[in-house]
């Protein structure tokens, strides 16, 4: 009884451990691949430190923008933006081009992006990107 | 002792000269000399920021750096003025020092609209100018500075090099800088200071 006891808490503990791994390995793969395309296509006009170019490009250092944004984040990196980010500060009049990247790129760079220069909010996939792909307005 | 102060005057180190260079005689008190003839930046007309119209003459007495952008470009220019923001705050304080940005774009890039780029970056006053100029003029101009002659191009709009041009008080050229890489901006940090020291800049 004890060892089966011990055995199922062995097998649980293993079980957890690998399941941890599975969620790092995943989103060290999209960080990963996001850092490229983000030095490939957002670096010149953000920064490779995140934070823009003073009121003509926003920095992407503000994680409580960056969360309260979160679902229309990929809409932002697919379509661009036209018009002033913030209205009220009269800053970042300038536009934010489109970009032909496939779903799982955007995954990508946002996951690199919103775990870099200070931000923390873990893994951005495929499937979210999609989904919030289909609420842009 | 005094030779010896003026020898070590002599010896300070100096920016090299760039461009063509030609050799001119002429009769100078009664003697004929023979001196070296340094290409120089040309006359220019331009309109700033401000809508101040400025020539070239506006920039004797001064050590400046040139580049040559435009506001909707979408690849190197960003990096360029990241970069030289950092010139433009590490010599705030020296009076004969200006920074000139002409547009290759002058049919979006008008007077508003180069102010409203200004104000964006945090440029008040005249030490960095963006100034808007015939397109055929800024092109040949360019050619001047030895930067490659502006190509247009349906993607990036307009192609060309990023580079950042040190021109010191007489209008020659003293040093070319890729704008686009930290390291090389910060040469041309280190040159200015090389070549404010040196006589003919005071």
């Amino acid at each position: 009884m004890k060892w089966k006891v011990i055995g199922f808490l062995a097998l649980f503990v293993a079980a957890l451990i690998a399941c941890q791994n599975d969620e790092d390995l995943e989103f060290a793969r999209y960080y990963s691949g996001g850092m490229v395309i983000y030095q490939s296509k957002c670096q010149n006009c953000h920064g490779s430190d995140g934070k823009g170019l003073a009121a003509l490009i926003p920095p992407l250092t503000n994680q409580s923008r960056l969360k309260a944004n979160k679902s229309s984040l990929a809409c932002l990196v697919k379509y661009g933006s036209k018009t002033a980010i913030n209205p009220a500060a009269k800053t970042f009049g300038g536009e934010m081009p489109a970009t032909d990247l496939p779903d799982v790129d955007i995954a990508k760079v946002l996951t690199y992006v919103t775990n870099s220069f200070g931000n923390k909010m873990g893994t951005i996939n495929t499937e979210q990107v999609e989904k919030n792909l289909k609420d842009c307005k | 002792m005094l030779w010896g102060a003026c020898k070590f005057n002599d010896e300070i180190t100096r920016l090299p000269i760039a461009g063509n260079r030609d050799v001119a005689t002429k009769v100078v008190n009664g003697q004929t000399v023979t001196d070296t003839v340094y290409q120089t930046i040309p006359d220019f007309k331009t309109v700033n920021q401000y809508g101040d119209s400025i020539k070239s003459v506006n920039l004797d007495d001064n050590i400046y750096v040139a580049d040559f952008f435009f506001t909707t470009c979408p690849s190197i220019c960003p990096v360029m003025h990241r970069n030289m923001l950092k010139v433009y705050e590490e010599f705030k304080d020296m009076p004969d020092l200006k920074i000139v940005s002409y547009t290759i774009d002058p049919k979006h890039d008008s007077v508003a609209v180069l102010k409203k780029y200004a104000d964006k970056l945090g440029i008040e006053g005249n030490r960095w100018w963006f100034l808007q100029g015939k397109k055929e003029d800024i092109y040949k101009l360019s050619s001047n500075y030895l930067v490659t002659f502006p190509v247009e191009d349906a993607k990036e709009k307009f192609i060309h090099d990023g580079f950042f041009i040190l021109i010191d008080k007489q209008k020659r050229i003293r040093g070319q800088y890729d704008g686009t890489q930290p390291d090389s901006v910060q040469k041309l940090i280190n040159d200015i200071k090389i070549l404010k020291a040196e006589p003919e800049q005071k």
